[in-house]
Formats: structure tokens, sequence, C-alpha cells
């Protein structure tokens, strides 16, 4: 029999390597065509603490986290109540454990099947330096069916720069568990193609970024942004570009900045509290139109909040968060494959409309990694036809039609001027002039009004009067509530949002024009979306807010019942 | 741009005429730059000017050549950026001791710190003119003209050059904008310099600091060879007066970023994408 789903938690001690034996599991399993997606939890311990490789193995790429887990794999039980609140078990989980270990009241008292299993003797006796997780692969490849040898060869590969001692043992180790037969009964959802990528959100957003063209980045590390600032460090370097470690984000966005102002796409990707500090030289870039790309990854807010963990609430900083009227660009990838295209289409609009983007990933979509079908790519975005002017008479900031001017850079034969975060006239010359602000204001709100942003605004599903409206990473949450609503006969629409500014309210209206109510979703406390969209535009129907502060994942369920709520009444 | 015909300082001036009060000593900065471009016969072209904000941030509209006046503080950073990414450019960045020491000062020190190769002009006249005359992080101690610290700011000042030798920088050199041809000499040895290059002008707010003028009585010419030790440069730094001028310290170090050593394939991105399949 096959389930749609099969969730897998495995935790232990830090260094116990629970993430390890998840990444290689997921590997295995997507070798064989499988699909799934991995969360990583963590203690507060940077290290040392206890850790979770919390596994989805799916039928589709509809990557939400777990709501309940079928097996949970605990290498040890040091501190597993601190992942309580992540780790839901009930009668049907299967608890694999060592032989003789205490297992804790709360786990008890849900009447799991447990199965004990002598790990650390095993290990020791399949090599003298066996490895517990390396045995628990083993052990769980064997209840997934997956060929031994693929997995031996997966975790060579990861322990390629250790000692052949070391490698051997963990090859012994997972040969070891796989032999072991378990009386466990599992349902891994059915195999589908292969020819698939593995990667988190993160490297999506980096790949997606050089792909577009960026070859300067400026960094200054935040979790859990830092990965995508690492990532691009190898990747640059791979193609002639630069980073910098910068002394302080407002060091990165101004180094950015310079590097844009010199012709070379430029990028920083940041967190909350470096959103924050970036917010003053954003609106430089705004006001002198030069182009980048910051890439924010969302984390539990305000302040330091919740470094590690999810959420969505830095929507009304990203939107409102530049002084002066400052027209710019927002955008949200859907989900992790969708991290290279959202990216990609970032960094060209910024290009091409000479401003600041900034893109709101998340935690849960850039620390997660998946399994995924090649991730779509944005297609290059048509340049402006660019209009030189004779010497001496460049206007850097003419007034046009579309709003974009002819933009030159340093070394471009006659075309100086200084660009300038004072307001200006065409020319770039400083003006406190009532006509000159009116202008400069209206060209720069026009350029991002007047373009055609094309289907990719948001990602339109499925059918019914009821429309569930998210952005970002909420999506694939909103999604799957609209899967269940309509197997129970209750169909739903989804509008998941991926431009969010300029809102693009034609269309959006459009969206909805048959839609009866509206259910907006999203992970933050305040309902940042559903206020900024009832200040957007009219609506003709019901708006609902689901608003759900991080740091647990949103749960399809939970929406779906919300929207069976609203609709009764 | 063509540079056949030899250009005369007054040709690196653009059109946009100055917002500076008669007398500032901000004039004679940018009369030294346009001067060491014409001695050097830089090309406009290639050329940025980069600042901050305030009354001295303002000079890069006023030569023709690329420039960038920034926000408050955050030129060297911009420069840097700049730099690093198009090393073929000449780039000068420049402001005040405000811009500079005091909102600016995290990213001065890292600036010496990473040498990359650019020149700094920090124009000290130890007030923020553009605010109307409060105390930066050089003003003296016992300075009262400003509202906002009546009694004078109680705090010791800055001493750029000392702060800018701990933090590394391989090129210090000290100018006064009484002396604007001593200083153009400078700015072109600075620019020539191979790293990161600190010129630190004294330039007086006439309108805010009157007392400035009696500077011209008090500065003097180092006239001794730059010190290449930097032991020896800690100890002038910590104990001069702060009013000699010259090429004060300057020692070999090298540049950032270093030479790329990756080998580059044509096939870079493919390679990158192709490490996610499965
Ligand atoms: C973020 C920010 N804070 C404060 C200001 C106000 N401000 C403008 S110029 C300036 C000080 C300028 O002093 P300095 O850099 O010494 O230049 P000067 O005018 O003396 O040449 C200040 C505080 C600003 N523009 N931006
Ligand atoms: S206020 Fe001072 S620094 Fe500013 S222009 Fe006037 S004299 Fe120069
Ligand atoms: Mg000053």
């Amino acid at each position: 029999m096959s389930s749609t789903h099969l969730s897998i938690a495995i935790t232990g001690a830090g260094g116990a390597g629970v993430i390890s034996c998840g990444e290689l599991l997921l590997q295995a399993w997507a070798r064989l065509g499988g699909r799934g997606l991995l969360r990583k939890a963590y203690g507060p311990q940077i290290r040392g603490g206890e850790s979770a490789a919390l596994l989805k193995l799916t039928e589709d790429e509809r990557y939400t986290a777990a709501d309940h887990y079928h097996l949970l794999v605990a290498l040890d039980w040091d501190n597993f109540s601190r992942f309580e609140d992540e780790i839901q078990l009930g009668p049907d989980t299967w608890v694999l454990c060592e032989t003789g270990a205490e297992i804790p009241a709360a786990v008890l008292a849900l009447q799991p099947h447990v199965l004990e299993v002598p790990m650390a003797e095993l290990a020791k006796s399949a090599h003298p330096d066996g490895r517990v997780n390396m045995l628990a692969l083993g052990l769980l490849g064997g209840l997934l069916g997956l060929p031994v040898d693929s997995l031996c060869q997966l975790a060579q590969q990861k322990l390629a720069r250790k000692a052949e001692a070391y490698q051997d043992a963990a090859v012994a180790s997972i040969r070891s568990g796989c032999a072991q037969s378990l009386d466990c009964e599992l349902h891994p959802p059915a195999l589908g193609d292969t020819g698939t990528w593995y990667l988190s959100g993160n490297q999506a957003a980096g790949l997606g970024a050089l792909e577009a063209g960026i070859r300067f980045v400026a960094a200054y590390p935040i979790t859990p942004a830092s990965d995508v600032l690492e990532w691009m460090a190898g990747g640059l370097e791979q193609v002639a570009g630069q980073l910098v470690q910068a002394e302080d984000e407002l060091a990165a966005i101004n180094m950015t900045i310079g590097a844009a102002f010199g012709g070379v796409p430029a990028f920083t990707a940041t967190s909350g509290p470096g959103l924050a500090l970036m917010s003053e030289s954003i609106g430089l870039a705004v006001a002198s139109e030069t182009p980048l790309t910051v890439f924010n990854v969302m984390r539990g807010g305000p302040s330091t909040g919740i470094p590690t963990k999810s959420e969505q609430s830095d929507l009304n900083i990203a939107l409102h968060g530049l002084h002066g009227d400052a027209p710019h660009l927002v955008l949200a990838p859907l989900d992790i494959a969708d991290c290279v295209f959202t990216t990609g289409w970032a960094v060209q609009l910024a290009q091409q409309l000479q401003t600041a983007a900034i893109v709101l990933s998340d935690q849960f979509i850039g620390q997660s990694t998946a399994v995924v079908s090649e991730p779509r790519r944005c297609a290059a975005i048509a340049s402006a036809p660019a209009e030189p002017s004779a010497g001496g008479d460049y206007l850097r900031y003419k007034l046009t039609d579309s709003g974009i001017s002819t933009v030159a850079s340093p070394g471009d034969v006659d075309q100086r001027f200084t660009a300038d975060g004072l307001e200006h006239n065409e020319k770039g010359t400083p003006s406190a002039k009532h006509s000159d602000h009116q202008q400069q204001l209206q060209k720069r709100q026009d350029k991002l009004e007047q373009f055609d942003y094309g289907e990719q605004w948001a990602a339109l599903s499925g059918s019914g009067p009821v429309a569930i409206v998210s952005f970002g990473s909420s999506s694939a949450a909103a999604a799957e509530a609209a899967v269940q609503l309509s197997a129970s006969g209750t169909p739903a629409r989804t509008i998941a949002l991926r431009l969010l500014a300029p809102l693009q309210t034609d269309a959006l209206a459009q969206a909805l024009a048959e839609c009866e109510r509206v259910v907006v979703v999203e992970q933050n406390h305040g309902a940042q979306l559903y206020r900024y969209l009832r200040g957007q535009m009219d609506f003709q129907q019901p708006l609902h807010s689901y608003a759900m502060a991080g740091p647990v994942p949103l749960n399809a369920k939970h929406i779906a019942q919300f929207v069976a709520e609203v609709s009764a009444v | 741009m063509n540079n056949a015909v030899q250009l005369k300082a007054k040709d690196y001036k653009s059109a946009v005429k100055p917002i500076w009060c008669p007398g500032c000593g901000h004039f004679s900065v940018f009369n030294a730059i346009t001067k060491a471009m014409a001695a050097l016969a830089i090309s406009k072209d290639d050329t940025v000017m980069i600042s901050g904000i305030g009354c001295s941030s303002r000079l890069p509209a006023y030569v023709d050549s690329y420039g960038f006046h920034g926000v408050h503080g955050r030129g060297l950073a911009i420069a840097q950026g700049l730099k690093v990414a198009r090393p073929d450019l000449t780039v000068m960045a420049m402001g005040g001791d405000g811009d500079g020491f005091s909102i600016g000062g995290n990213h001065f020190i890292h600036a010496c710190r990473r040498n990359v190769n650019m020149t700094y002009i920090a124009m000290d006249n130890e007030v923020y003119g553009m605010t109307k005359g409060q105390a930066s992080p050089t003003t003296p101690m016992d300075w009262d003209h400003s509202k906002l610290t009546p009694h004078g700011p109680g705090v010791r000042p800055f001493k750029p050059a000392a702060l800018a030798l701990a933090s590394g920088a391989p090129w210090i050199g000290r100018a006064y904008s009484g002396n604007p041809n001593q200083m153009a000499k400078l700015i072109a040895q600075a620019v020539e310099f191979e790293g990161f290059s600190f010129l630190h002008v004294m330039s007086q707010c006439i309108t805010f600091c009157p007392e400035q003028t009696d500077w011209k009585a008090i500065v003097h010419e180092r006239g001794e060879p730059a010190l290449t030790d930097a032991d020896e440069a800690a100890k002038l730094f910590l104990h001069e007066d702060g009013f000699q001028t010259g090429l004060l310290y300057s020692e070999r170090r090298a540049t950032w970023p270093p030479e790329s050593a990756v080998p580059q394939s044509e096939d870079a991105l493919g390679q990158l994408a192709a490490s996610f399949r499965v």
C-alpha cells in the first residue's frame, strides 16, 4: 500500500550526526525517483546542542512541514523535550530507539509502537569505530528498501575528506543496519521520475542570482542568510565575480551600490536586523536609480527574535521601511525550487528598472533541502533600447515615457554624471525645486508601474468560490489546504503572490472576479499581507485573515478548517 | 576620453556651482584635486569621485568626472565596492570629519585595514558644517560655540592619523587648505600610490569656526622623508600637534582583493547547476 507521505524524525545530541543521516537517506531516496523535504531543527546551542532531521517523503513537490510523524528515530533522548512542539507523535507512530534507553514519559504517554534496537552494540560489532547515526541510516534504508550500495556510496562521497578508516566505519555500520530485519510497518509513498535536483532554497537563490548575472556580492553574516552568501562565495570565484565580507550591513549595502554604479550587477543577502540597517541606503539606490538585489531570509522578529526559525514578518519593513516616497520592488519565492526563478527575476527586474529589489525568502525554504524537478529559470528580460546622447548633454535621469532612462557607467566615453541621493534634475544636478522633485518622484513611480510584469506576478491554481491568497513560502501550505478542501467537496483556488510591490491590483482583481470570499494566509502575527492588500485595493468580497506567527510551520489542515469555518457562516 | 590635448585644472571642473560659503577651505581642496588631475593627465571618464553627506561631500558634482554623492558616512563603502568591482577605474572618496570619523568611523578603520587601491581625502574642519556648527570627533574638548554642547564636547578629539595607522593604512599624509599647491602634489602622490592612501586635510570652516584662520600660523611642513616604520609613525602621530603637513607615512602592503587563483571555465555556471543534480 502506498500513502501520500511518510514523515520521519531523526533526533539526537549535537555531534550524533542526525542531519547527515537525514541528508543521505533523502539523497538515496531521490536516486530512486523519490520526492521529499528535509527540515533541520537545532536547539539554541551553537555547537553540541541537540538537533533533529525532519524528513517528509512525498509523492509530489508541494512541500509543507509534517504535522505528524510516522517514525521517530531517537539516537538518544537527551533534551528530546526541546522538540516536543515540532515533532508530533501518536499511537500510530513507530519509535525506534536504543535498547534499554529511558524513554521520556511524555512519549510513552502517547502509546506509540516502540522498537528497541541495540544500535550502539551493532555499530561496535560492525566496526571498532562504528557510528550509531550510520547504523540508523542502514536501518532506515532497510525499512524503505533503499539499495545499500547507494547509501554506502553517498556516505563515502560525503566523507570524502575524512580518513579512509572513518569511511570504512561508516560503510560497515550502514551495511550492518541494512541487514537487520525490523518488525515495523511503514508505507513509503510512490516513486516518481528521476533526474531531480537536491538543494536548499538558499543555494537555489544563489544559483538564480549568478545565472541572472550577479558578479558582485557584499556580505555580512546573519542567520539564516549566511549560507546564501557562503554558497555564492564559492560560486562567484568560478565566474570571475567578487565577494567582499563587509564590516556591517551599512557597508554591505553601500558596497553593492558602488559595484552596481560601476555597471556590475550586485547583490547582498541578509535577515530582518540587517534589512533594518540597510534601509537608509536602499532608499539611496531608489533615488540614485542604482540597481541592486537584497535577498532577505526572514526569521522570527522583531529584534533578535528567533534567529534559527522561520516567520514571514519582514513584509512590512520590506514594503514600507524606506523613508520618503521610495517605490521599489518586493518579491517572494514560493518554494525551494522557485528561489532560482524568483531570485533570477528579481535581479533582472532590478537591472532593467534601475531600482532596488527586496526578495523575501525565509528560514523554512532557505535552509530546508528538498528533491525537486529541475528548477524553472527566468527567461532573459529584453533590455530597454539605449539612446546614447551626444557628448556633454547626457541626461542620466531623463524623463521618458517608460520612466526608464539610459544608464551610463564610469568608463563610458563622455557620459559623465554624478549619481545623487539628493533630489536632482534630469542631469543629476541637485535641485530642491518642486517641479524637479515632482517629476523625478513620478518618473521613479512610473517606471515600476508601467512595466509589464507578465504572468509571473503570482501562481494561480484551482477554481472555486473561495480564494486563498498567500505570498512566498506560506503558499505550499495554502496549496495543500486547497487540495484538502477540494477533496472534501469545497473547492478553493490559490493565488500565491510572487510580486508584492508593485502589487498587480488589476490582475489580482481579475483573478478574484468570480470569488465569493478571500482568505489571506501568512506566517506572522500582525496580518501584514492582509492589511497591505486591504490598503491597496477595494475587494468586492469579504476578506478573512489567517495569520499565524512562527516558529511552528503553517499547518494546511488548520488552514482548510479555517476556510471551511468562514465559508459556513 | 581622448586626452590628446593637455587638460588644465579648470578643465576638470564641471558646470555645477559650489554651494560653499566664500572662504570655505573646501574650495582649495576642490582646486587641489583638479590640479592633481591635470598634473596626472588623468582620464575624466575613468575617474570617479565618491562622497557621503556634508558640505565637503558636495565636491563630486563639481568635478567633471563620474561621481556618486551617497548618504552620510557611507562614501568609503560605495567607493570600495566600486573599486573591487571595477579595478580599472581611479577611485577617490572624500568627505568631512563628521562623515568619515563619526557616522562612518567603522568604514574608515576597515577601509584602512582592507587596503583597497584607492584614495580617501578627509576634509577636516573639526565641525559639522552642513548642520550648522555642532562638535565633531575632532573638535577640541573646550570648543563651546555649539548650542548642542554649550560647555564644549568635553571629550578628547580623535587623532585621525593615529587611528589610520593603528587600523593598517599604508599611506598617510596631511595637507592644509591654506596651501593648495602642496595639497595638489600630495593628492597626485596619493592617487599614484598602490593601496589605500589617506590624506587628512585641515580644511577650515570659516563660518562656524572663524578661529581656524589662526591655523595659518600653526601649520608647518614636516619636511622630512615619509616614515616607513609603523613604530616610529605611531610615536609621531601620538605626540605631534596634528598640524604638520606632508607625506608622513608610507609603506607597501599587499592590496585587496588578491588576484584570483581559481581556474575559470567557460561552462562554470553549467557546472554549478549540475552540482545539484541527484
Ligand atoms: C543619517 C544622517 N544623519 C544625520 C544627517 C545630518 N547631517 C548632514 S551633514 C552632517 C555632518 C557633516 O559634517 P562633516 O562630515 O564634518 O562635513 P562638513 O559639512 O563639515 O564639511 C550631518 C550630521 C544626515 N544627512 N544623515
Ligand atoms: S559651513 Fe563651513 S564647511 Fe560648510 S561651506 Fe560654509 S564654511 Fe564651508
Ligand atoms: Mg566637518
